[in-house]
């Protein structure tokens, strides 16, 4: 306890004289992290905050970037959307970083774009995500539907039979938007309307008793019926013991989960949910040995062996490697040389392969399911056999499967409609 | 530890069955089949749990629960297959078969035998069919619904062998339904399905519903037309249950609501302090639970039962403190200025959220849930969980304690007499401060044993707090400021009506419009459900 408490400090401290050392040592490249470090949100952003002071580190033990070393700016943006954006102003206009890499939620994903756009900064986003997006300044290091979302429904469709889908999220743009990916994607296999159960809920609900009698409900019609839950953050405790004490079974109906990571799961009694599934693009379990070293790396910078590690931690390790290899084939941190660099960078990633920077900004990743196991941990049960390409706008949803994003000249587009020939399709 | 168990149980009636002499050759062709299950991927381990249920031996019974239960490992250098226990840093090996402990080993010499959904569920039916003559009729329950959840037309043979030696009645009708099942999932004639439909008819409850829609669109002629009318009586009566299931959920929802309004009904009911440091009380209540659960894991395991009445008194004195410090520091320098006390408590509820977040970290903190508070008993088609029933029991139980200590007791009485008239008390020779700060302690208090109860259905963060205190506020405005049963009315009225509203209108609507509502009703009364009359309403 005292050594997280020192380390606060610590960070605290670092981050406030470095805008101070700022104008004194010139010879550095500044990193800004954009994570909320109070607020709902610090549950989560607190982790990736430290991930990135330890990659830092780590690089510049390994002798920095361009013979510079790194200085890492932190922010708090307090879990509040429109205090992204002046964190993110803050960071770029006055701190002068030369990337960014933050934000969790995609509403303070969106609340950032024009600033970013705006100051033509660097912005590695780590999430997974709704899609529907590429910019110019934004790399998307978490799993498009396409990479998560999909496989995972495959998976059930194919290897547990499932009929009958139950679709639950939390009321915001993420679920939402991916529930209509997967609505559409589920009607193209056949799937009747009567099939398909949709239901929100707000951010922080708490009283599941209903839904979960209603899924059960729901589930005794004679097929094989799976849960799809993109219910987010705090919710998900009271979910799953919910669904632990109704005595839902996975065998019966198995839930699917994709913002269910280690450390949501650090807060439960995992014993009733084994066989529970999640479906990321890595697991702390993922048996390389690059990932023993990560996470070996990371109890050391942490100093608590129980921590554990999760998927966009990895995003992060990703993102950060990119941006470190671009840096250093561009030979400078200007955005632009950067933006034309990183596309085709390759680095390895935490499950054994190497992932690479799209022209659309998404990278590529394996697809894991993993079951709940009972300590808290997952375990592989099935997985892409090769490594599947992010995909920013879904080939399921009207309006949307015509565009194509590619960044690198001369299209330099984000949203090229194939059907007209024109950049600016009808996406944003 | 509870599973090693039941394996030996499982293994001394298979004792029995298994004639000595016959186990001592078999054991040997059933190690092989055994030691196969550690070779080859989900498929091949299928494969090897038919081999070992085709063999028919009680015998591996032990082993195939092992396996679905994540607890069968195998030796790396031999590739021997043992049941492992984790015990302390190594693992107890344990042989499969003779069920004689082998010796211990390290993590990284033994690795575990891979399971998914897909093979428990071949487990489990296997299970079903090997145990169904188990000596112990717990055992025999779990493996006829294993039958009926299958629906195994295999397992009728078993199941007809089973009956005739059967004489507990209850298992009986478990085996009867389980049979039925697997009638109607095979090729026997349509008396015989019939007849089976029936006794699924009888059962009513959701497990039946979800058989008999299948037999619905699966099946023709007699049975088709059984299975309708039977399905249209169950759903019929599952109708009817599901009023009463609304009304127990709103019950359960209202008892959560009185259990984190309750204090601040004292608070700011009686005291008129807006404290919006209220929701934090909860949640270092809740925290003080993750404490004492910490400890007795390290120190006393045989104690976690217990955890929560441990929890209880220190949660009650530790957040009863906090709150005695804030009157003292700063609520009793700002009375009578609502929006600087609004201010100030809300900067008190972040300090105190950032300084748990230093403290403890900001991810969820794991609290178990004693035995006593897990699982589910069903009420006729209702199901009821342990936790939900226990926290409304405490809930009352906390009321009626509160409203004791107001009536009953000397301290209740100064409390009463200071908010009815301070200036007049004061003369009577009671020490106004002493009491505000008493009172506003118990408040606090009581919000702390709302937070051990609260650990045990939701999560244990920081943020706990923030989700309670807009509808602590709305069940005290809601029920009538300075009114201890207008809370207990007003949360239970709310905890319904948003039940009620759920299934209609879904979870943010429903919240949406209890909160019209309940503008609206401000609107017509004021002063809530239950106003105060009298002189006292105007000092």
């Amino acid at each position: 306890m005292k050594n997280t408490l020192t380390k606060l400090a610590l960070a605290g401290l670092m981050a406030s004289t470095m805008i101070g050392s700022a104008v004194a040592q010139e010879d550095t490249i500044k990193v800004g992290v954009l994570h909320s470090l109070s607020g709902t949100m610090a549950i989560s952003e607190t982790t990736l905050k430290d991930v990135m002071l330890m990659l830092i580190e780590e690089q510049n033990k390994n002798g920095g970037l361009l013979g510079k070393q790194l200085e890492a700016v932190v922010v708090d943006p307090a879990s509040d959307w429109p205090l992204f954006a002046e964190k993110a102003r803050e960071l770029i206009e006055v701190n002068e970083v030369d990337a960014v890499f933050g934000a969790w939620t995609s509403v303070s994903r969106k609340s950032v774009l024009p600033v970013f756009e705006e100051l033509n900064s660097l912005l590695f986003y780590p999430v997974q995500y709704e899609g529907e997006e590429s910019q110019r300044n934004v790399f998307y290091t978490g799993a498009a539907p396409n990479q998560q979302a999909i496989p995972a429904v495959d998976y059930l469709m194919n290897e547990e039979g499932v009929e009958r889908w139950v679709l639950a999220g939390t009321d915001y743009v993420y679920p939402r938007t991916t529930n209509k990916i997967l609505e559409a994607y589920l009607k193209s296999k056949g799937v009747a309307e009567e099939d398909i159960m949709i239901n929100y809920t707000p951010f922080g609900h708490s009283d599941w008793q209903t839904i979960v009698s209603d899924i059960k409900t729901f589930g005794s019609a004679g097929k094989k019926t799976a849960v799809v839950s993109t219910i987010n953050g705090d919710a998900n405790v009271p979910f799953y013991k919910e669904l632990a004490n109704a005595g839902i079974k996975a065998e019966d109906i198995p839930v699917v989960a994709f913002s269910v990571g280690e450390e949501e799961l650090a807060g439960l009694d995992t014993g009733p949910l084994v066989g529970h599934l999640a479906a990321w693009n890595y697991f702390q379990s993922a048996d390389t040995d690059a990932n023993a070293e990560f996470i070996d790396a990371w109890h050391a910078f942490i100093g608590d062996e129980e921590r554990v590690t999760n998927d966009p931690m990895e995003a992060h390790f990703i993102g950060f490697n990119m941006w470190v290899e671009a840096v250093e084939k561009a030979g400078t941190t200007d955005p632009d040389a950067v933006i034309d660099s990183i596309v085709g960078v390759s680095v390895p990633n935490l499950t054994g392969g190497y992932s690479a920077m799209m022209p659309n900004h998404h990278i590529t990743k394996p697809v894991l399911i993993g079951e709940i196991q009972d300590d808290g941990q997952f375990e592989t049960v099935w997985e892409t056999s090769g490594l599947v390409i992010g995909d920013a706008w879904s080939d399921y949803l009207e309006g949307s499967k015509d565009l194509i994003s590619d960044w690198r000249a001369p299209m330099s587009c984000g949203n090229f409609n194939t059907v007209t020939g024109k950049c600016g399709g009808s996406g944003s | 530890m509870s599973n090693l168990k039941s394996i030996f149980v499982l293994f001394c009636l298979v004792a029995g069955l298994v004639s000595p002499a016959l186990a001592q050759s078999d054991t040997e062709s059933l190690r092989s089949l055994v030691d196969a299950l550690a070779k080859g991927k989900y498929a091949e381990t299928e494969q090897q749990i038919g081999a070992l249920v085709a063999t028919g031996d009680p015998a591996v019974a032990p082993a195939l629960q092992a396996l679905g239960a994540g607890d069968l490992y195998f030796r790396k250098s031999d590739g021997q297959v043992f049941i492992a226990e984790k015990d302390g840093k190594r693992f107890t090996l344990t042989d499969p078969l003779t069920l004689e402990v082998e010796g211990d080993a390290g993590k990284r010499e033994i690795k575990k035998i891979k399971v998914n959904n897909k093979l428990r569920r071949v487990i489990r039916s296997a299970l079903g069919s090997l145990t169904l003559m188990a000596a112990d009729p717990n055992v025999r329950v779990a493996a006829a619904e294993a039958i009926f959840k299958a629906q195994d037309p295999a397992g009728i043979d078993a199941l007809e062998t089973a009956l005739a030696a059967e004489t507990d009645d209850n298992v009986r009708l478990v085996m009867e339904q389980a049979r039925a099942a697997a009638v109607l999932n095979s090729d026997l004639e349509e008396a015989q399905k019939l007849a089976a439909v029936e006794t699924l008819s009888e059962m009513g409850n959701r497990e039946a519903l979800s058989l008999l829609i299948g037999v619905r669109s699966n099946s023709e002629g007699a049975v088709r037309d059984a299975a309708n009318h039977a399905v249209e009586k169950i759903e019929k009566s599952i109708a009817a249950w599901n009023t009463a299931q609304n009304v127990w959920y709103g019950v359960s929802l209202g008892s959560v609501l009185l259990l984190a309004a309750i204090g601040l009904a004292i608070t700011f009911g009686v005291m008129g302090v807006i404290n919006m440091a209220h929701g934090e009380m909860v949640m270092i209540g809740a925290y003080t639970t993750f404490v004492v659960q910490e400890i007795i894991r390290t120190s006393a395991p045989g104690l976690f039962d217990y955890s929560l009445f441990i929890a209880l008194p220190l949660a009650f004195l530790t957040a009863g403190l906090i709150g005695i410090a804030i009157e003292r520091g700063v609520i009793r320098w700002l009375y009578g200025r609502p929006l600087e006390t609004l201010l100030a408590t809300w900067g008190i509820s972040l300090i105190l959220q950032q300084a748990v977040r230093s403290v403890f970290g900001p991810t969820n903190r794991e609290v178990g849930n004693p035995d006593w508070m897990s699982g589910a008993f069903e009420l006729g088609q209702m199901t009821i969980t342990f936790n939900r029933m226990w926290i409304v029991v405490f809930a009352l139980l906390v009321f009626a304690g509160l409203m004791l200590v107001l009536k009953k007791t000397p301290f209740g009485l100064y409390t009463r007499a200071v908010t009815q008239n301070r200036r007049m008390a004061a003369s009577m020779g009671i020490r106004t401060p002493w009491i505000d700060a008493l009172t506003f302690g118990l408040g606090s208090g009581i919000a702390g044993i709302a937070g051990v109860a609260l650990s045990q259905i939701d999560n244990v963060s920081p943020n706990l707090g923030q989700g309670y205190i807009i509808d602590s506020f709305m069940v005290v405005v809601f029920g009538g400021v300075g009114n201890l049963w207008g809370t207990l009315v007003g949360a239970m009225t709310l905890g319904v009506v948003n039940k009620f509203l759920e299934p209609y209108a879904g979870a943010v609507l429903g919240k949406i419009f209890v909160l019209v509502f309940i503008i609206l009703f401000i609107q017509k009364r004021p002063r809530g459900l239950f106003a105060l009359k009298g002189r006292a309403v105007e000092a």
